[in-house]
């Protein structure tokens, strides 16, 4: 069979080159090795030599050709008993496998085309030289800074071994063996290292694995709202100091003004009344009104302010199946309590259906977390970022109550307030407790 | 009575044991070396330098025949006399040999004459040499302490390596030779073969090519210089062979038969196809092994391996006290290897804050052959073994302005990044001056940079280097002059 010969790549990027001159002719043999041919590129000359030994059949680029493509073939050559007539030059030009002339240049040429790929996160922005806390210059490796930054990990904690406390690629390394090194939230948003950021902290998926009978368990693999509510809580664990307060509040009033309110609700055509109150509806309501009565306690952090907000965003924590979800009511001190209630139980209804939008379920100031229904006494929530506080409410249950001397019983909820003590300290935590019992034990205040 | 206690007794004087004392002498400890043959070690005497000397003598006459292509003619002919050629080289490795003399006593370290032995913990026997004196052989320096017993807290065992030896094809010194015959040929062979196709194997195989010998060198593995990028094995090969070099891989010398003035080689290759070939000499270049007999390893109980001495990241071996550096401590068997250990060992030993192990991944290798080799870190197979994700960049001698303009346009680079941090995971490279190119890299490496601050960086125009950088870029697509 004819062999092509094809033009050889001189560089992995070369498109094209210039035939500068053929230095055999039809009908000379060659052997491997020989020099058959040189090719220019604006700026080098190279030899082609015969990779196989024949006869040259055919040159099919003359002399002095220039813009001659990569792989185009350029001459034929014909193998012992092999005539002309075999040539077919038409079919001859893509099928360049046959023969790389260039020998080992063509097969440095890379299998597609270099692209720049700005995308990466490798190369993208540089990595700028971090400070340390008194605003002095940390020293690290550009290698170390990029591996900081794909990881999640600030400088700033980190201990460099290297030359004059240089942090480099081993420290580096031996933070991410021990999970330490953490960026703030902030910073660990970025990139990748928002997969899970401290669940690498815990023990590995085989450490815990092999503590189990093979055959004893199944795996389920995580979903997205999984791996949220585990990235979102360890963070704020890890990152928020809590602390929390707790307080028992008596019912009676608050269940006796529902029953009213409930019952003089208007009613539709089909008898179905224009709204039906729960304790967690007056419970959201109250929690609202307290941020509301102080205010200091209505508040975000943020490493550079604090976030005093104008209202009280109240995000509803709704079990739903697989995990939980948190819409917020909006500007809950405002609202009536119908229509707080209606809200509820259609972010309610969505929130099971998974069909809330983002904008219903991200933002809020506050929260609300009821394991009443559950029959649950009382518990403490970790609380949800940006928020600074989140209500765990215990069930209402007859309770023996010492009231003037006496022995009585009242109906009585226990409530924790989980608190971010960097933005709310311990009595501005009380404070807003106590104006939570306030109305719950006055509930007709939260009429007017 | 002579003082026999010092801090520190450092056994070899190779490249590994001298800077190891001067080390520990400016680390105030108070040190002898003990040496047997001569000062520098195989490196300086009877390898590294005076091969280069050799080589040297190979590239000027390598050029002056290539002189017509430069525009000059030489009148006559250029003949290399072997006698004059090795004598400069001789005198090289004298002049260097004076020199570790002369560091030594700069450094107030005692150098005790003659062959050591371990007897007990912290104690050298050191007896007469049991070498015969090898000529040319420089003059045992003045000034040396003799036999006797010496004691010191740390004993650090730095007795290199000698050349291995394969059953049946041991070297004889007359018909086949190690380094050290082929280093100072009476009269300059007609047709030599080589064993072995690593550094000392493909570099005497280079030299005696340019001294116009017909050289055939045969290789167990697939590629020649086989710890090399493939790549840039192929490539050297494919120079090497164009030079007029034969080379059979894949094959091995089952069987060398001896005449007066010649031998005949029996090369086997993968297919089991016997053929021979008759030569004046064949140099054996098989690797070398640890010098760990006889020196009371075995006494003490020190654990060796493979015939090399087992030792920790620090140089120590398992018995308190003695230490274990360069080639006699493990691979890679190459000076800088065993100077870094060495210091890195007495660092260690003092206390000297922020001493770390050596990271094996960024010794550089280099081999002198025309067209030279050099590399660092890891190969493309290594790297994809290893999982890593990569990109690999490449830039040819033929289009850098530098490297045509000194006629030496035949060379490639290649560099190996990690896609995802951009660290610089090898860099291998075949062509001029690219044993003095490798060390940029390697820089780079040990700063931990990645190809930002290599593209960052200005390389001077017009240099060979602008290579390394187009190297860089081109990994990343943006390759300039190409």
């Amino acid at each position: 069979m004819p062999i092509n010969i094809t033009m050889p790549a001189l560089s992995p990027t070369m498109e094209e080159g210039n035939l500068a001159k053929w230095l055999v002719k039809e009908g000379d043999k060659v052997s491997a090795g020989d020099v058959i041919a040189e090719i220019e590129t604006d700026k080098a000359t190279m030899e082609v030599e015969a990779v196989d030994e024949g006869t040259v059949g055919k040159i099919v680029v003359p002399d002095g050709t220039e813009g001659v493509k990569v792989n185009a073939l350029i001459a034929v050559l014909l193998e012992d008993g092999e005539d002309a007539g075999a040539i077919d030059i038409s079919g001859g030009a893509s099928d360049a496998s046959g023969a790389p002339s260039g020998g080992d240049k063509a097969s440095a040429v890379p299998d597609s085309a270099p692209v720049i790929e700005t995308g990466a996160a490798a190369a993208s922005e540089p990595v700028p030289a971090p400070k340390a806390a008194d605003g002095g210059r940390i020293f690290a490796s550009p290698l170390a800074r990029r591996l900081a930054q794909l990881n999640g990990l600030d400088l700033k904690a980190l201990k460099g071994t290297g030359p004059h406390g240089r942090v480099i690629k081993r420290d580096i390394e031996a933070a991410l063996e021990a999970g330490t090194g953490k960026a703030a939230p902030a910073a660990a948003e970025a990139p990748k290292a928002a997969a899970a950021p401290a669940l690498a902290t815990g023990p590995s998926a085989d450490q815990v694995l092999k503590l189990y009978d093979e055959g004893s368990y199944e795996l389920v693999p995580h979903d997205g709202m999984r791996k949220t509510i585990a990235k979102r809580l360890t963070e704020s664990k890890q990152t928020i100091p809590h602390f929390y307060v707790s307080v028992d509040c008596e019912l009676d009033a608050l269940l006796a003004l529902r029953a009213q309110l409930n019952s003089a609700a208007p009613k539709d055509k089909e008898g179905t009344p224009a709204y039906k109150l729960s304790v967690n509806d007056m419970t959201i309501k109250a929690l609202a009104l307290a941020l509301r009565d102080v205010p200091d306690a209505n508040v975000s952090w943020t490493d550079d302010n604090m976030v005093l907000h104008k209202h009280a965003d109240v995000g509803v924590a709704v079990s739903i199946p697989g995990g939980l979800i948190t819409p917020i009511i909006r500007r809950a001190e405002e609202k009536s309590l119908s229509v707080i209630s209606n809200d509820m139980k259609d972010l309610g209804k969505r929130a099971k259906e998974r069909k809330l939008k983002p904008e219903e379920y991200q933002g809020g100031t506050t929260a609300v977390s009821n394991m009443g229904m559950m029959g649950v006494k009382n518990f403490s929530a970790v609380v949800n970022p940006p928020h600074a506080t989140i209500l765990a409410v215990g069930a209402g249950e007859k309770r023996p109550v010492v009231k003037d001397g006496e022995l009585s019983v009242a109906t009585v909820m226990s409530v924790t307030l989980s608190t971010d003590h960097r933005c709310v300290d311990g009595a501005l935590g009380a404070q807003v407790l106590g104006a939570f019992k306030g109305y719950i034990e006055n509930p007709m205040s939260m009429l007017v | 009575m002579a003082d026999t206690n010092y801090d520190v007794i450092i056994i070899g004087s190779g490249p590994g044991g001298y800077v190891t004392a001067i080390r520990a002498a400016q680390l105030g400890f108070k040190t002898a070396i003990v040496e047997r043959e001569h000062l520098g070690g195989i490196c300086l005497n009877w390898g590294c330098i005076p091969t280069k000397a050799l080589l040297r003598s190979a590239e000027i006459l390598d050029h002056a025949n290539h002189a017509k292509s430069f525009g000059l003619t030489l009148e006559g002919t250029m003949k290399a006399d072997v006698k004059d050629v090795v004598a400069r080289s001789r005198g090289v490795s004298a002049r260097l040999n004076g020199g570790v003399g002369f560091l030594m006593k700069k450094n107030k370290i005692d150098v005790i004459w003659g062959e050591a032995k371990l007897t007990k913990p912290g104690e050298v026997v050191v007896g007469k040499s049991s070498k015969p004196v090898v000529e040319p052989q420089n003059p045992v320096p003045k000034g040396v302490k003799g036999e006797g017993t010496y004691t010191a807290k740390h004993i650090i065992v730095a007795t290199g390596a000698r050349p291995r030896a394969l059953p049946g094809i041991e070297p004889d010194g007359k018909l086949i030779w190690t380094y050290f015959e082929a280093m100072k040929p009476a009269k300059m062979p007609q047709s030599l073969v080589v064993m072995g196709s690593g550094a000392i194997g493909i570099e005497f195989a280079s030299f005696y090519l340019s001294m116009g010998v017909d050289v055939t060198v045969v290789e167990l593995m697939a590629n020649v210089m086989p710890v090399e990028d493939e790549e840039i094995s192929k490539f050297a090969r494919k120079a090497l062979e164009k030079r007029g070099l034969k080379i059979i891989t894949e094959a091995k010398v089952t069987k060398v038969d001896k005449a007066a003035n010649s031998i005949t080689a029996h090369v086997e290759t993968k297919d089991g196809k016997v053929s021979q070939i008759k030569a004046d000499h064949l140099i054996s270049a098989v690797g070398v092994q640890g010098n760990i007999e006889n020196i009371g390893l075995e006494a003490l109980g020190v654990k060796t391996d493979r015939g090399c001495v087992v030792i920790d990241e620090y140089g120590r071996t398992n018995v308190a006290g003695l230490y274990a550096i360069g080639d006699v401590a493990g691979p890679p068997m190459l000076a800088h290897k065993a100077e870094h250990e060495g210091v890195i060992c007495i660092e260690k030993i003092a206390g000297v804050p922020g001493v770390h192990a050596m990271d094996h991944r960024k010794i550089p290798g280099c081999t002198y052959c025309n067209p030279q080799v050099a590399s660092v870190g890891l190969t493309e197979a290594r790297a994809k073994e290893q999982g890593r994700d990569i990109r690999v960049g490449r830039y040819s001698f033929n289009a850098n302005g530098k490297a045509i303009a000194l006629g030496e346009d035949n060379g490639l680079i290649k560099v190996i990044f990690d896609k995802t941090s951009g660290e610089l995971l090898g860099a291998h490279m075949c062509g001029a001056e690219v044993t003095e190119l490798i060390q940029g890299f390697v820089v780079a490496m040990n700063l931990e940079t990645t190809e930002e601050e290599l593209m960052h960086t200005i390389f001077p125009h017009p240099t060979l280097s602008e290579m390394m950088k187009e190297s860089v870029l081109d990994a990343y697509g943006r390759v300039l002059n190409a």
